[in-house]
């Protein structure tokens, strides 16, 4: 599955993508939860009991303004939470 | 020379009359029902009277703001944020990062010592992130702006807000006053939050002495405590007219673009 | 004139945004003769719905608005079913809670994600070929992707901005002083289709909407253009994940035509059909899921409320 975290509204989209089928036995041992400097991932058990990421739910909607450290203005380097999931499983929208 | 700056904004239009440097008029409107260019001719006309002035002794004029393409009578038009660095020039040569909170948006601009925007970083178009969020969040308490952020004052405490909308925090504010909570603690999460969301903007373009807060909440003591603690720093230079120095920028460019 | 939303302090006044509550139970059926007997209950931000499933099929339910209690929301919405049909909460053999207040149904066993129950309950609502669900709710939008049994495979929810929300409306609503149900309807009596207000903010098309209506706009028309935004501003949410037929909406907005045949127009899509109440579907899906755990595991005791 596929879980779109974060909302739309007059200022932009910012939504966090996470794939739990990748997020299943993490080869990196989740690591995308010590890489995030503010601490938004945590694992929890899915509707369908597996061991899954998401974004804590007090970050979801205030992702641009969580998120803007890492994404200084005029730059874009890489992202530490996009780096330490070797899976591939999360993407950034913006 | 006489030169104008004229800042047409989200809510308000401010001019800044300026002669050989010195401020010789200034006016703000809110153009409630009128159209853009109407509001900008209203507000440059009124400044010019109230200076005792007609449109033929001003030598140039800029436009700054969301609607600055509609000023007809504008020689050129640039940036918030060019006009804000150099507006800001003006007061505080020492200035590195200026923190703008307007009506609809809040932004940080970096600049070095010659009045130019090096780096800018803003969320716009979210009446969450500014001054009108402050606003209507008072309205729902009942008191007026100032009057608001002076009850902030009062409180210590740091009760976080769920919504990030400002329908949502509508509701969730008269339900804390449902639940008796005091309007001092109310006011305070409402300036915290506006403050938290500004200060994670400058905080992409980093936070170097001195800071200079700009824009109408800069009048709001209780905001500008909220974000000294969100930008963990002590002091927050104030200009003497924060909200006019978009304006008074485009009138320090008009004066050294010359006719 | 005062742009505040206090809706505290409407009380005196008549309150447009105020939509029927009801309850309904099937009157061929009869909870006593069922095996298995679960309740799904959901707790919105701005309606609450409690249903009974009796051996897997609907049976009966009670909707109505969120109170300032989610606990006391959770123990209403069973009330309501409860003064219908005579069940109580002895007889059940497992409730599961969902919605905002999923941690707040104090007699619920499970808690469920909203996400899982909503595709869950438009699958049983729509038959298994639904496979994109719009939910449309008080304060938040949801674009659900599942597969033929009802389990999701990709989701998006919106639940930051009043844009494109059952909130949007009812704000609409009193600033029109018209009441909610007749938005829809009133939004096709016009001469001549309207374009869009901002379908960004919520706040800018207030302003927008008292502009127009200075400008000439007869109030359907203004509503028109508000639905249009709605609807603009919920397809764009949808070509985040995109939408693939059969598209299945639910919600409280799902009763409003106005803005249902706008985004069906700007898809190209018919949403399907179905003759259960919109607002149900977190709910129901919530007492299915219950209805297989019980036919695993056998019935609960039932917890306090």
């Amino acid at each position: 599955m596929i879980a779109n975290y974060g909302y739309k509204d007059g200022s932009g989209e910012y939504y966090i993508s996470i794939d739990t089928d990748r997020c299943i036995n993490c080869p990196a041992g989740h690591a995308c939860l010590a890489a995030c400097p503010k601490g938004m991932f945590e694992t929890m058990t899915d509707d369908y009991d597996d061991e899954v990421t998401w974004i804590k739910a007090q970050f979801r909607r205030s992702l641009a303004y969580d998120c803007a450290e890492c994404k200084p203005s005029g730059a874009r380097p890489p992202l530490p939470c996009v780096v330490a999931c070797t899976p591939g499983a999360i993407k950034h929208s913006w | 020379m006489i030169t104008a700056g004229i800042d047409v904004g989200s809510r308000t239009v401010k001019v800044v009359l300026l002669e050989d440097g010195v401020v010789k008029g200034k006016r703000l409107i809110f153009p409630g029902d009128l159209d853009g260019d109407v509001a900008a001719d209203t507000a440059y006309d009124e400044a010019l009277a109230a200076a005792g002035l007609t449109r033929d002794d001003v030598g140039a004029v800029y436009a700054t703001g969301a609607g600055r393409k509609m000023v007809k009578f504008a020689k050129d038009s640039v940036t918030d944020m060019s006009a804000g660095a150099k507006g800001v020039s003006y007061f505080f040569p020492t200035a590195r990062t200026i923190v703008d909170v307007g009506a609809e948006e809040g932004r940080g601009i970096k600049t070095d010592g010659s009045g130019k925007a090096t780096d800018f970083a803003g969320n716009e178009k979210c009446a969450a992130g500014a001054g009108s969020f402050a606003e209507a969040m008072s309205r729902a308490l009942q008191l007026s702006l100032k009057d608001f952020g002076d009850a902030s004052l009062r409180s210590s405490k740091s009760i976080p807000m769920n919504a990030q909308c400002t329908v949502f925090a509508e509701s969730e504010v008269v339900s804390l006053i449902h639940s008796s909570v005091p309007k001092e603690d109310i006011a305070k999460a409402v300036l915290d939050a506006v403050a938290s969301r500004v200060c994670a903007m400058v905080r992409r373009v980093g936070i170097d002495k001195d800071v200079v807060l700009i824009g109408g909440m800069a009048h709001n003591a209780g905001f500008v405590q909220s974000l000294k603690a969100a930008m963990a720093i002590d002091e927050i230079r104030l200009p003497e007219m924060p909200e006019y120095v978009g304006a008074l920028g485009c009138a320090l460019m008009a004066a050294e673009g010359g006719r | 004139m005062s742009e505040t939303l206090a809706i505290a302090d409407s009380a005196a006044k008549p309150e447009f945004w105020r939509w029927e509550e009801t309850s309904w139970a099937d009157p061929a059926k009869d909870w006593r003769s069922a095996k298995n007997i679960t309740v799904g209950i959901d707790v919105g931000s701005v309606s609450s719905q409690c249903v009974v499933v009796t051996d897997g099929e609907l049976y009966a339910y009670n909707s109505m608005r969120t109170g300032s209690s989610s606990p006391d929301s959770a123990k209403n919405a069973f009330k309501g079913v409860q003064d219908k049909t005579g069940l109580t909460l002895g007889d059940v053999h497992m409730v599961v809670g969902t919605g905002y207040g999923r941690v707040n149904v104090p007699f619920s066993h499970k808690a469920i994600t909203e996400i899982a129950c909503h595709a869950r309950g438009a699958n049983y609502m729509g038959g298994n070929s639904v496979r994109t669900i719009l939910d449309m709710g008080g304060q938040d939008c949801k674009d659900i992707h599942c597969d033929e049994k009802g389990k999701v495979t990709n989701f998006l929810m919106n639940d930051k901005c009043a844009a494109g929300t059952g909130r949007g409306m009812e704000v609409i609503s009193d600033l029109m002083q018209i009441p909610i149900a007749e938005l829809g309807p009133r939004s096709f009596e016009v001469d001549q289709e309207p374009e869009a207000v901002s379908s960004v903010c919520v706040v800018f098309a207030k302003s927008e909407a008292l502009g127009l209506l200075k400008g000439g706009y007869t109030k359907n028309k203004v509503i028109a253009a508000y639905c249009q935004a709605m609807a603009q501003r919920v397809v764009s949410l949808l070509e985040r994940i995109g939408v693939e037929e059969g598209f299945f909406i639910t919600g409280g907005i799902a009763k409003n035509p106005g803005v249902v045949k706008r985004i069906e127009k700007i898809l190209g899509i018919k949403a399907m059909e179905t003759k259960i109440d919109s607002q149900i579907a977190g709910a129901l899906g919530a007492a299915l899921f219950a209805n297989t755990l019980v036919q695993k595991n056998g019935p609960l005791k039932p917890i306090a409320a």
